[in-house]
C-alpha cells in the first residue's frame, strides 16, 4: 500500500496469484456447490501434497535463476528404492522399514547433488544437465524394475493416506511440516539468502565473496530431497512405485511455480508461492472434474493458465528496468 | 513550451514528488539539482514518460497530454539519458541505437545492416565518436557508452518534428574532464534543435551550463535560479538546508600513517593489456589514491587486488601473506572490501531489502550454524542508514528502489560495517550530494583513525590530492610518479595532470 493507504499496481502484482485461487474456489463452488465441502478439500490437498514437495524443491532452483528438470526421473527412482528398501527392512514400518525414510531423503541429496555438481563443474546449462540426470534416473529406474511394479503393503506407513486428522490425511500434515521447513530455509538461513543474493545478481553475488558454486549445488541437492520427500508421499498414496511414479510431475510443478509467481530469471518469489500456485493448479484441475468438464478442455485450461501467469510475470520485470 | 504543474507522485512510504511546477522553453538548458533522494530522477520519469503523475498536469505547446510509456513521451520528441547505464552490453552499438526502431531498415522482411551501419556512423557523428558501429557494446568504456546513449537519443532529431525536450540524468559523472567539455560543447550546439534539462551533483557543472536552476528538496522545488543569480554556496544551503564546511575534505583530520604495517604490497604485477609492472604498497591507516586517464588501469589494479584478475606476473600480498588462488572470497576473507563504480552490476541487488544487501558480504558473521539472526542485521542496517543518513522508508525497503545516491551509500555501508580493514574504493562518491560526500570523507578519515588501509579512485583530482597521503599516477598501465601528500604540502593540480597526459 502507499502513503494514502491504497491499494498499488504493485500490491494488486503481489497478491494476485492469491486472489485467483480465492476467486477460482468462489466460481468452481458457485457452478458447484459440493466443491466447498471438507471431503472435497481434502481430496484436493492430497492430491497436491506430493507435486507440493516438488514445486518447493524446484522453487530454490528457479529462485536462483536456474532450472531444474529432474524431478520426474528422481522421483521415479527415489519411489522405487524406497520401496524396494522398505521391503528389505522388513516390510513394515515397525519391524525396520523406517529406515528407508531417512535413507532416501539421503538418496535425493545425492542425487540432487551430484545433478547440481555437473552443471557447475562442467560448465553445462542447468536444463540440460538437469534433463539428462532426469533421463539417467528413469533409465536407472527401468533397469531396477525391469518394467515392474513394487508394492508395499504395510497399515501403518499407508495411515499416512488413511488415517485422517480433523478430516485431512497425516500426509496433507507432513507436506505442511515440510513447506514449513522450506520457509524457514528461505528466510532464515543464509542458504535462502544466498539463493536470492545468486538469482538476482550472480556478478554481485560473485563480488560479494560469495561462493556461487557451492550454493548452486547445494540448491539442487535441497531440491533433490525435496524429491525424494514428494516419492515418499506419493507412495504413501499408491502404495506403489514403478518407473512412470514421476510422469507428469514436471509440467504440473513449474506450472504451479509459474503461476503462484515465482519469476523464472530469478530472485523474485519464494515458497509460499510455490503453495498458492500448486494450490490453484490443483483447484482447477479438481473444479474442472467436479463440474464436469472433458479431459480435453482440462489440459487446454491448464495450458492457457501458463501463458497468463507468464505475461503477468514478465509485465512485472518491464516495470523494474524502464528505471 | 514544456510544462509542469503541480505534479505529485508518490510510492509506498515516500512522497517522491509534491505539487512540483516546472517549465523548460525552446532551446533552453535548465538545471536540476538536489540532494540524493531529493527526486530528481523520478521528475525525470515522469517527464520522459516512465511513470505516471498521481496528480497535476504536464502540459506541452498549451495542450495537456498523458505518456502512457517512454515511447510515447518519444515520439512528442522527449528523449532520455540514462544516470546507469542502460544500453544493451551484447548488443552492437547500432543495434542499441536503433532498439525498437528497425523497422526503418527492414526490406523484404530482413534488416539492411549496411543502411543501418551507415545511418549509426550517423548518429555517432553527432557526438564525435569514430567506433565501428558493429563493435559489441560491451567493448566500450563507460565515457563512450554514454556518448552512445547520447547519440541514440539524439535520433530522435530526424524521427521528430518541431522540438526536442533532451533529459540528461548525471551524464557526467563517468566522463573524465576532456570528455565533459566535449558534451557541454554538444549540448551547446545541439540547442538550436533541442532544450535539455541536466542533473547533476557537481556544481561547477550545473552553474557552468545551465541557463536556470531548479533546486529541489525532499519532493518539492524549493528554488529556481536565473543564470549569475546565487552562488554556488548559496545554492548548496538551499540544498541540504544548512552550510556546507569549507574544510571539505578533512585536511586537518589527516594524521600520519603506520609505515610499519604494510596491508597490501604488489611487486612487480601485469595483466597483459591492462596494467604493466605495477608496484606498491599500502599501509595501515593510509590513503593511496590512484591518479590516471580512464582506462589508465587503476580499475585493473583494483581489480587484481580484489582477486577479480590473475595477474600474469608478479606477487600480491595481503598483510604479509602471497595470495596464490585469486578470488574474491579469499580477498573478503582477509579483510578487503571492494566498491566498485558499476553500482548496476556490482554494487547492489535489486529485489533485495536494503538490509540484506548491506550484510550480504558478511553473513557468516550473522549467523550461527547457517542461521541468520535477522533482529541483528536490521539493528546494523538501522544503524547505518542513520549514520549516513540514507533515504530509505526503512532497513526492509527494496534497495532497487532507492534513489542512485543511497544505492551508493548502501554499498559503503556494507563493506564499512563489515569491518573490512583494506579498502578499495572506486569513486565512492559518484552521484552523492554535497552532505552525503562529507559524510564520507569523514567515514574515510575515521577509518584511517581506526587503521584502514584504502585504495581510492576519486572522482576529481581536487579530491584526490584532498584525501589522500600518497598519489601514484598512472598511464597506460604504468607507474608514472609518486607524490607524498602531507597536509599543507599537496602536489597541485598541475603537478599531476604532467605526469597523466
Ligand atoms: N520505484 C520506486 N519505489 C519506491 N520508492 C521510490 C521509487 N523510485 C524512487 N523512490 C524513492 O523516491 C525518492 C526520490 O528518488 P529519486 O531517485 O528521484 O532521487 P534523486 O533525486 O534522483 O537522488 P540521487 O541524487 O541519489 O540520484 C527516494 O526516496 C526513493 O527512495
Ligand atoms: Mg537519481
Amino acid at each position: 500500500m502507499d502513503l494514502t493507504g491504497r491499494f498499488t499496481r504493485e500490491d494488486a502484482i503481489r497478491w494476485a496469484p492469491l486472489m485467483v485461487l480465492i476467486a477460482l474456489v468462489i466460481l468452481f463452488t458457485a457452478i458447484n456447490p459440493q466443491f466447498l465441502s471438507l471431503r472435497n478439500f481434502a481430496r484436493i490437498t492430497v492430491a497436491a501434497a506430493p507435486a507440493l514437495m516438488v514445486a518447493v524443491g524446484v522453487t530454490f532452483i528457479i529462485l536462483m535463476g536456474s532450472i531444474d528438470l529432474s524431478m520426474e526421473g528422481v522421483l521415479s527412482f527415489t519411489a522405487v528404492l524406497f520401496c524396494y528398501a522398505f521391503v528389505k527392512f522388513g516390510g513394515t514400518l515397525a519391524a525396520g522399514g523406517w529406515i528407508a525414510l531417512p535413507l532416501i531423503l539421503l538418496v535425493g541429496a545425492v542425487v540432487g547433488m551430484i545433478n547440481g555438481l555437473i552443471h557447475v563443474k562442467l560448465r553445462i546449462p542447468s536444463f540440460m544437465a538437469s534433463l539428462a540426470m532426469g533421463f539417467v534416473a528413469t533409465g536407472a529406474t527401468v533397469l531396477l524394475t525391469g518394467g515392474g511394479i513394487v508394492k508395499i503393503d504395510d497399515d501403518v506407513f499407508r495411515g499416512l493416506l488413511t488415517y485422517r486428522l480433523l478430516g485431512f490425511p497425516l500426509m496433507v500434515y507432513v507436506a505442511g511440516i515440510f513447506v514449513l521447513i522450506a520457509w524457514f530455509i528461505q528466510t532464515r538461513t543464509t542458504l535462502g539468502r544466498n539463493f536470492y543474493a545468486v538469482g538476482g545478481g550472480e556478478e554481485l553475488a560473485h563480488a560479494s565473496g560469495l561462493n556461487v558454486k557451492r550454493v548452486r549445488v547445494a540448491g539442487f541437492t535441497l531440491a533433490g530431497v525435496f524429491y525424494a520427500v514428494a516419492a515418499i508421499l506419493q507412495v504413501a498414496k499408491l502404495g506403489q512405485a514403478e518407473s512412470v511414479t514421476g510422469a507428469n510431475f514436471m509440467f504440473i510443478s513449474i506450472t504451479s511455480v509459474v503461476v503462484g509467481g515465482v519469476a523464472l530469471w530469478g530472485g523474485v518469489g519464494g515458497v509460499w508461492n510455490a503453495l498458492v500456485g500448486v494450490l490453484i493448479v490443483n483447484v482447477i484441475n479438481n473444479g474442472m472434474v467436479v463440474i464436469g468438464l472433458p479431459d480435453y478442455v482440462q489440459d487446454g485450461m491448464l495450458g492457457l493458465l501458463v501463458i497468463i501467469a507468464v505475461v503477468l510475470s514478465t509485465d512485472r520485470r518491464a516495470v523494474t528496468v524502464v528505471k | 513550451m514544456y510544462q509542469l504543474a503541480k505534479v505529485d507522485k508518490k510510492f509506498p512510504g515516500v512522497h517522491a514528488l509534491k505539487a512540483v511546477d516546472f517549465q523548460i522553453g525552446r532551446g533552453e538548458i535548465v538545471g536540476l539539482v538536489g540532494e540524493n533522494g531529493a527526486g530528481k530522477s523520478t521528475l525525470m520519469k515522469v517527464i520522459y514518460g516512465a511513470y505516471q503523475p498521481d496528480g497535476g498536469q504536464i502540459i506541452m505547446d498549451g495542450k495537456t497530454v498523458r505518456f502512457a510509456n517512454p515511447r510515447a513521451a518519444m515520439e512528442q520528441g522527449i528523449g532520455m539519458v540514462f544516470q546507469e547505464q542502460s544500453l544493451i552490453a551484447n548488443l552492437t552499438v547500432m543495434e542499441n541505437i536503433f532498439l525498437g526502431y528497425e523497422q526503418q531498415f527492414v526490406r523484404f522482411g530482413v534488416i539492411n545492416w549496411k543502411a543501418m551501419a551507415t545511418a549509426a556512423s550517423a548518429q555517432l557523428a553527432k557526438v564525435r565518436l569514430t567506433i565501428d558501429p558493429a563493435t559489441v557494446t560491451s567493448a566500450l568504456s563507460f565515457a563512450q557508452r554514454q556518448l552512445v546513449e547520447l547519440a541514440k537519443v539524439l535520433t530522435l532529431e530526424e524521427r521528430v518534428q518541431g522540438n526536442l525536450v533532451i533529459l540528461l540524468d548525471e551524464p557526467t559523472s563517468v566522463l573524465a574532464e576532456d570528455e565533459v567539455k566535449l558534451l557541454f560543447k554538444l549540448v551547446r550546439e545541439l540547442t538550436t534543435r533541442a532544450s535539455f534539462i541536466f542533473v547533476s551533483h557537481r556544481m561547477d557543472e550545473v552553474m557552468e551550463l545551465s541557463d536556470r536552476i531548479y533546486v529541489m528538496k525532499d519532493g518539492a522545488v524549493v528554488d529556481v535560479v536565473n543564470r549569475g543569480e546565487k552562488t554556488v554556496e548559496q545554492i548548496q544551503h538551499k540544498m541540504v538546508g544548512r552550510n556546507v564546511d569549507k574544510e571539505y575534505y578533512r585536511e586537518h583530520r589527516q594524521k600520519p600513517f603506520d609505515a610499519t604495517k604494510e596491508l597490501v604490497k604488489l611487486e612487480g604485477v601485469s595483466l597483459p593489456g591492462r596494467i604493466n609492472d605495477i608496484s606498491l604498497t599500502l599501509h595501515a591507516g593510509e590513503v593511496l589514491c590512484l591518479v590516471g586517464t580512464e582506462g589508465s588501469g587503476r580499475e585493473a589494479i583494483l581489480r587484481t587486488i580484489y582477486g577479480m584478475r590473475t595477474p600474469l606476473r608478479g606477487k600480491v600480498s595481503l598483510k604479509g601473506q602471497e595470495i596464490s588462488r585469486f578470488s574474491p572470497r579469499n580477498a573478503v576473507e582477509r579483510g578487503v572490501g571492494y566498491v566498485p563504480r558499476e553500482r548496476k552490476v556490482e554494487g547492489i541487488v535489486a529485489g533485495m531489502t536494503v538490509y540484506e544487501n548491506m550484510t550480504l558480504s558478511q553473513m557468516g558473521r550473522h549467523s550461527s550454524a547457517g542461521i541468520l539472526r535477522i533482529a541483528g542485521e536490521r539493528a546494523l542496517a538501522r544503524d547505518w542508514i542513520s549514520k549516513l543518513s540514507i533515504k530509505a522508508s526503512s532497513e526492509l525497503a527494496d534497495c532497487g528502489n532507492l534513489s542512485g545516491g543511497n544505492q551508493q551509500k548502501v554499498v559503503l555501508a556494507k563493506w564499512r560495517s563489515g569491518g573490512s580493514d583494506i579498502m578499495l574504493l572506486d569513486h565512492p562518491t559518484r552521484g552523492l550530494d554535497i552532505g552525503a560526500k562529507e559524510d564520507v570523507y569523514d567515514m574515510i578519515r575515521d577509518m584511517s583513525d581506526a587503521g584502514v588501509g584504502i585504495v581510492l579512485v576519486a572522482d576529481t583530482l581536487e579530491e584526490a590530492i584532498g584525501l589522500s597521503h600518497s598519489i601514484i599516477v598512472v598511464k597506460d598501465g604504468a607507474i608514472q610518479k609518486r607524490f607524498a601528500c602531507e597536509p599543507g604540502a599537496k602536489p597541485s593540480l598541475f603537478d599531476l595532470l604532467h605526469y597523466m597526459i
